[in-house]
């Protein structure tokens, strides 16, 4: 790999901007293609390039199938968390989550619980719920969980998750808190189909108690969520 | 896979940083049940320390070689391995997959 071709492929991942490296395995050969910029010296056809764009979208690395002597990696964005709530679970849950691969947003307005003593290297968010989720979109690549107990807190910000595509919405609270959430959402005018969406209590059924073990439990049903279309 | 990649591309710098020569194996292909997905990476530097996987561990030690031997020639390589080819088996993907990887020299 050529330094000009690791260098660019460094600024890209930092940009939190996709980008795929493709090789001729034949001799080396590289082009690197980030947002429809090709650079490097392998010369792409435009049927490959829009292949490429197919897989970026897929997050498939592999060979190229209209030639299998092309290898391309692809270096897809981060799938976000956005975490509402800097309470205990959520000091468990922001690491898990980062090593898993999820880029990760703790939100709460409230100083005494977001602040960089509790949550060192976690990105943090001191706006409203609300604010914070109109400015953050949450997008098809989105978990949303809501970990604050409190309505004030919680509520705006599942409405927000609700009008998003976000692929995994879930709400910490016990049935009967669900319960008393899903009468609020709809008085609020929130469609009940929608209202669905929320994982309440959150999380696999583990059996845990712990803050630990509970953000074990909401990690790992965000990962079975985002791979297995088929429950 | 970002945090994991994160992880390789900042320890290939830090290597390239302390002037050590980097080599960066990709899985380019698997088939059966290999245990590392395509685009798996193992960054490997010029003393052999090494970073991320290709496998569940059964075949970084050959990998690591060979990333050795292309930090030194800066020849690209690829190596495929699986029960088929008797070397393979001894260097150990006792899963039964069969695994094709790409080693590049980073310069």
């Amino acid at each position: 790999m050529k330094a000009d071709i690791f260098h660019r492929l460094q600024a890209a991942r930092r940009a939190r901007s996709s980008c795929a490296l493709v090789t001729r395995i034949a001799d080396g050969v590289q082009a690197l293609v980030v947002a429809g910029n090709v650079t490097g010296e392998l010369v792409l056809a435009p049927a490959q390039l829009e292949e490429i764009a197919a897989r970026l979208l897929a997050e498939s690395s592999g060979p190229l199938a209209s030639d299998d002597g092309l290898f391309v990696r692809v270096y897809a964005q981060p799938a976000r968390l956005l975490v509402v709530g800097a309470v205990h679970i959520s000091q468990c849950l922001a690491p898990m989550a980062a090593m898993a691969g999820y880029a990760v947003t703790v939100i709460d307005p409230r100083r005494a619980f977001a602040n960089t003593e509790r949550f060192p290297d976690v990105a943090l968010c001191d706006e409203w719920p609300d604010e914070a989720m109109a400015r953050l979109v949450p997008d098809g690549q989105t978990a949303v969980v809501t970990l604050t107990h409190d309505p004030k807190l919680d509520d705006p910000a599942l409405v927000a998750a609700l009008a998003s595509p976000a692929f995994y919405i879930g709400a910490l609270g016990s049935r009967r808190t669900h319960a008393k959430r899903v009468e609020r959402l709809i008085e609020q005018g929130v469609d009940p189909g929608q209202i669905a969406r929320i994982h309440a209590p959150v999380g696999l059924d583990l059996g845990g108690r712990s803050p630990a073990e509970i953000a074990v439990a909401a990690l790992a049903q965000i990962i079975q969520v985002r791979h297995r279309h088929d429950l | 896979m970002a945090a994991e990649t994160d992880e390789i591309f900042d320890r290939i710098e830090q290597w390239q940083n302390a002037g050590k020569g980097v080599a960066l194996a990709t899985v380019m292909r698997t088939w059966g049940s290999s245990p590392r997905p395509a685009g798996s990476h193992l960054a490997v530097d010029e003393t052999g320390a090494f970073c991320g996987s290709v496998s569940g561990g059964c075949i970084e030690g050959a990998v690591i070689a060979e990333a050795k031997a292309a930090i030194a020639d800066g020849r690209p390589r690829r190596l495929e391995f699986g029960v088929s080819d008797e070397q393979a088996w001894e260097v150990g993907l006792a899963c039964g997959g069969r695994v094709e990887v790409y080693v590049e020299r980073v310069e």
